[in-house]
């Protein structure tokens, strides 16, 4: 096999997929037959760019894809099926459509597709499948790695779904827009849900997963792309941004976990933080500012600050005040509680953290007994923070969350 | 098109207590739905109370189980339901997000049709 052309196919699979497969479910008007086209096409390209990658990959692969497509639904026409097709696919226009110029004379349907993968009737587990497996062009086996379930579990999850979205008429659409704000929100809490998952893996040896990481940044960007004027779009691209530019301060070379009040803050992506600051001047345009603007703009207040002990910590307990408002929950209270300690001292955010000590929510969550061992250290209640700390280890699933708690516990000791 | 089932699954232990005003108010809102929606709906009807149900469950030797209730033992039954036709899932959705059911909620299932 040509190197270079695998290379540009690997390349063109990273970047391209959810495009092409976009492209030709318009055609197929079913995402299987479409999966299959697009799975075609890349191993044509293989063969193909040996003899010199294109100009326009992406649209190299589309047309053939399209044109296995066309050969399909001739045959397929001829036979009788038992499921229906993707409705809203050859007919109706949507935004975005406008885009189809005599330049570029592939449409982009990246955002029908991805606003039917996000479907609120569709389950959060399923929604997050699809959009690795259709957007992303992760196979089943790799997105079944990503949330930890076998592989035939992941199988029957997809399968399930596409079943749905073909059975209930799950439509193929940009959703109007009297309906663009909800279902945007679906949309981004997706995303979101990929790149924390990426962010701290929930188990694994790794404190990151950041092929995950990497594809929810990939996703927020097109999303931005796309949707050039959404001040939620721009929020979401802007928090990803800013936590994902501490990425390599985040643990020691041996993995060991580092807490943003001890990384190396010399080392944050510079680029990515700009860009993000950039963003969040549109994203705070919208008034009230989306749930995901405001945790941007936390974001931006650490990476602003030059050292932990210069952060802006009353700034940053105004903007969870904020949160709160718009978004009443657990985690946001308990990262407001955070904030409060390092804006008054560990008494006052201990008080503010036991206040929190009966969400139901909050039970089992380790980072709450975390921070009041935390705060119970600084108050030189030893016997305390000892207590809180092994509670949170019991919590903890993340081997290098594990190691941490311990290492902490074993400094209160010496 | 299509066609949906619109279940309306409600608690009707709550209805037997609800307030004569609130059974009246949810009857006329009904009657406000089904002119608002003449043109989609196929069909409707209020079902009686679940304790008026029979259930019958095969065997897997050909037998006939009878019994007296509803299929299932949960708090929320199936009280009435409206067949809808709709363009497909969201427009489905929207009109039954409209259905009065003020002591539980809808269920929507596309229809398989054969043709």
């Amino acid at each position: 096999m040509d190197s270079a052309a695998a290379a540009a196919v690997a390349e063109a699979h990273r970047r391209d997929w959810g495009f092409v497969l976009a492209a030709t479910a318009r055609i197929t008007r079913d995402l299987d037959a479409a999966e299959d086209c697009v799975q075609d096409a890349y191993a044509q390209a293989l063969t193909a760019w040996a003899d010199g990658v294109p100009a326009k990959p992406a649209a190299w692969l589309t047309v053939v894809a399209r044109r296995r497509a066309m050969n399909l639904i001739r045959r397929r026409d001829t036979l009788s099926r038992k499921l229906p097709l993707l409705v809203g696919g050859a007919t109706s226009p949507g935004p975005g459509d406008g885009d189809d110029t005599a330049a570029d004379p592939i449409p982009d349907d990246r955002l029908r597709l991805i606003f039917t993968c996000c479907h609120p009737a569709l389950a959060t587990e399923a929604r997050v499948a699809l959009t690795l497996r259709l957007l992303c062009g992760l196979t089943t086996a790799e997105v079944a790695r990503a949330f930890l379930v076998s592989e035939p579990t992941m199988a029957a999850r997809i399968t399930r779904a596409k079943k749905k979205i073909a059975a209930a008429r799950i439509p193929y659409r940009v959703p109007p827009a009297s309906e663009l704000p909800d279902r945007l929100a679906a949309v981004l809490d997706v995303v979101h849900l990929l790149f924390t998952t990426g962010h701290t893996a929930p188990a694994g040896q790794q404190l990151q997963r950041r092929d995950l990481a990497e594809r929810a940044l990939d996703l927020a960007r097109m999303l931005r792309h796309l949707l050039p004027g959404d001040p939620a779009v721009a929020g979401l691209l802007a928090l990803i941004l800013l936590t994902d530019a501490r990425r390599h301060t985040r643990t020691t070379t041996d993995g060991q976990l580092v807490l943003l009040a001890e990384q190396d803050r010399t080392r944050w992506d510079r680029t990515e933080i700009s860009e993000g600051l950039t963003l969040i001047r549109t994203a705070l345009q919208q008034r009230p500012p989306t749930r995901y603007a405001l945790m941007a703009a936390i974001a931006a207040v650490h990476a602003a600050a030059p050292r932990w002990e210069a952060t802006d910590w009353h700034q940053i307990t105004d903007l969870y005040d904020t949160l709160t408002q718009i978004w009443p929950s657990p985690v946001v209270a308990l990262n407001r509680a955070i904030a409060i300690g390092e804006a008054r001292g560990p008494q006052a955010g201990l008080a503010a953290l036991d206040q929190l000590a009966t969400e139901p929510q909050l039970a089992g969550y380790h980072y709450l007994p975390a921070a009041r061992a935390e705060f119970l250290r600084r108050l030189h209640r030893t016997d305390d923070a000892r207590l809180a700390y092994h509670e949170a280890r019991l919590l903890a699933d993340n081997p290098v969350e594990q190691d941490f708690l311990t290492r902490r516990l074993n400094e209160l000791d010496s | 098109m299509a066609e949906y089932m619109v279940f309306i699954w409600d608690d009707e232990a709550a209805w037997a207590n609800a307030d004569p005003r609130t059974v009246e108010a949810t009857q006329a809102a009904h009657e406000e739905f089904m002119a608002r929606h003449a043109g989609a709906l196929r069909g409707s009807n209020r079902l009686h109370t679940s304790d008026t149900a029979t259930s019958m469950r095969h065997s897997a030797d050909g037998g006939v189980a009878v019994s007296d209730g509803a299929f299932a033992e949960t708090k929320e039954v199936i009280g009435g339901y409206y067949l809808i036709d709709a363009a497909d899932l969201d427009e489905a959705l929207r009109i039954a997000a409209q259905v009065p059911a003020p002591f539980g909620g809808v269920e929507v299932r596309p229809v398989w049709t054969t043709s």
